[in-house]
């Protein structure tokens, strides 16, 4: 936290209660009161009875709470609890990946040297240059090919090359900043280099992991682009694919149905929050890390 | 990574000369797998898109080289130019509100106060949140019967009846604008505040011991050094906006009359409904170019050569 003292209408520092900082917490309330209004009403939509959310004018909070449209998104084209699954397979798959490439290549770019080190290490951060929207429809030529197309582990090798630059960037930082001589005592004792890797280096890292391991969740959990293009049967789609063909099909829901849709926004939503509220000095941390440099 | 090795080196019993040798093996086996994911997810397909613009490639069927005949046709297909355009008005519209705003709250957020930040992270929280709940979010307050937006609306007296916010061009681009602001709004504010925190205290203080106001200090500290972050985040902005399809996919789906086609919708159309795979490769080398000429662009105006 520096300079307050930049800060236009900044409150004092020890605080009583002037006009200054008066208008301070009432500008900071009305803005949250702004952000957050969406997020909430979705979930008050979601526990109120279909009669009520129809209502005019709305009532601002349920005057009997159901979950009633929870329950219902079973009846939503193969039962909600397979597009929910469908994208935890695809988000694992991704966090794994993403994880494991990550760490090996951080790990190599950080601590050994080798003909064309440089280069690849450009190579690596080559897609944050250029968007994955401008090589999509040639990507589907090669999943094709490869046979990964319309699979759930065909689209998390999308999202982890996707999150490789970033991943390999944090990582070889991380590794980077380990003292040294914690690998030469274990080299001169003989250790091996994966055990070193995997041992002693492993837990010196974990901030670094948790980042990146968050980052690829967000990433994979809310695409909506890629697993448009790459998922055609219905029993594949992921949470935000499904929300998407609501809008476009709502025979999905069963004809109008508010309470569904706001509920499988909520069920959505709500992972998101609770990690990012639980986790998020370490997306600050990964942002600043990508900011700064 | 000379020390440790020289060290190993000297260890008794061990070959030098193959020592080395491995660890330069083991660095690159360590790299290999990702850099295949790269090179097969990302170099190929980037490479056989130069190659697929340079044909007439159905999606199914037999493909036959033309040359340059997809560059020519771009030239004078007039819906490339008005989805561009639209795209271009979409980015130009969307990105002052998102900077003001982002700035607004960064200053906020940035104050010495108890209970700043659980407002900093009440600010972002929208940014955590997809496209795709994102909109259906909005897609049921922008309800023209059941919808807050219109209620509240009618509350305060500006609107009487319902209005159709999706149903016409302008109403539409106006809301999925606010939608976005709402969304990414404190991501920009995040990455504004990171900037504004490597700022050091003592330039503030030096500056106030010298006589200057808060707004004294904003102008001629805070935004010059800021700078930097401005451009990353500009960029990004910009960047984001060329790129847009979940918003106009979902809640506009493109229309009315095609009027909110955005380009990577357009191409993904193309590719997808028309089947001519070669021609929207060709229109996402288009759109590559606008925005590495933009970003090169910008980064050149916001170019900073300060040092502190």
């Amino acid at each position: 936290m520096a300079s307050a003292a930049g800060t236009i209408g900044a409150p004092p520092r020890r605080g009583r209660w002037s006009p200054g900082l008066i208008a301070f917490y009432a500008a900071c309330v009305t803005l949250a009161a702004v952000f957050l209004f969406p997020l909430a009403w979705t979930f008050v939509t979601s526990l109120k009875p279909t009669a009520e959310i129809v209502a005019t004018p709305p009532s601002w909070l349920p005057r009997r709470l159901t979950l009633e449209h929870y329950r219902g998104l079973d009846e939503v084209g193969q039962g909600i609890v397979r597009y929910i699954s469908n994208s935890v397979v695809t988000v694992l798959y991704t966090i794994v990946g993403t994880l494991i490439l990550s760490t090996l290549a951080g790990y190599g770019f950080a601590r050994f040297g080798f003909w064309g080190k440089n280069a690849l290490f450009v190579m690596m951060l080559a897609p944050l240059m250029i968007p994955f929207q401008a090589i999509m429809i040639p990507l589907f030529l090669v999943l094709r090919e490869l046979n990964l197309n319309n699979s759930l582990l065909g689209l998390s090798m999308i999202y982890i090359t996707a999150q490789l630059p970033f991943g390999t960037f944090v990582m070889r930082n991380a590794f980077a900043s380990v003292p040294r001589e914690i690998e030469e005592a274990a080299l001169l004792d003989g250790c091996g280099q994966i055990r070193l890797l995997f041992q002693m280096m492993l837990p010196l890292v974990i901030p670094g992991i948790v980042t990146i391991g968050l980052f690829a969740f967000f990433a994979s959990w809310n695409e909506l682009y890629a697993a448009l293009i790459y998922l055609t049967d219905e029993e594949k789609y992921t949470l935000p694919l499904l929300l998407a063909a609501a809008r476009s099909n709502p025979g999905l829901f069963g004809g109008t149905n508010w309470g569904g849709l706001q509920a499988s926004v909520a069920i959505t939503m709500l992972p998101c929050l609770l990690l990012f509220v639980a986790l998020q000095r370490y997306y600050v941390s990964g942002l600043s890390s990508g900011a700064v440099k | 990574m000379a020390v440790a090795v020289d060290r190993v080196l000297t260890q008794p019993g061990r070959r030098p000369r193959i020592v080395r040798a491995q660890r330069r093996a083991a660095g690159f086996l360590f790299v290999l797998p990702a850099a295949a994911f790269i090179g097969v997810f990302f170099l190929v397909p980037l490479g056989l898109a130069a190659w697929v613009s340079l044909h007439d490639w159905p999606l199914f069927g037999a493909t036959s080289f033309t040359g340059f005949d997809n560059f020519m046709a771009l030239v004078r297909d007039g819906a490339f130019w008005r989805s561009l355009w639209f795209t271009t008005r979409y980015a130009l519209l969307v990105t002052p509100p998102i900077f003001l705003l982002g700035f607004a709250l960064a200053m906020l957020a940035n104050a010495r106060a108890p209970g700043v930040g659980l407002f900093r992270t009440l600010f972002f929280l929208p940014n955590v949140v997809g496209f795709g709940a994102a909109c259906l979010l909005w897609y049921f307050m922008l309800n023209d019967q059941y919808g807050v937006i219109n209620a509240a609306l009618r509350r305060v007296g500006v609107l009487e009846g319902s209005l159709l916010w999706l149903a016409k061009a302008d109403t539409a681009l106006a809301i999925i604008i606010a939608m976005v602001v709402w969304k990414t709004a404190g991501g920009t504010m995040l990455l504004l505040l990171i900037g504004m925190q490597a700022i050091p205290e003592d330039l503030y203080q030096a500056a106030a011991v010298d006589g200057a106001g808060p707004w004294e200090r904003l102008r001629s500290i805070t935004l010059p050094l800021l700078k930097r972050t401005f451009a990353l985040a500009l960029v990004l902005s910009i960047t984001g906006s060329y790129l847009a399809f979940d918003q106009f996919f979902i809640l506009t789906q493109g229309g009315p009359r095609n009027a909110t086609t955005s380009i990577v919708q357009l191409i993904t159309n193309t590719a997808f409904s028309s089947f001519e795979v070669g021609y929207a490769t060709t229109m996402a080398f288009a759109l590559l170019g606008v925005l590495i000429v933009l970003s090169s662009m910008q980064l050149f105006l916001l170019r900073d050569s300060t040092q502190y």
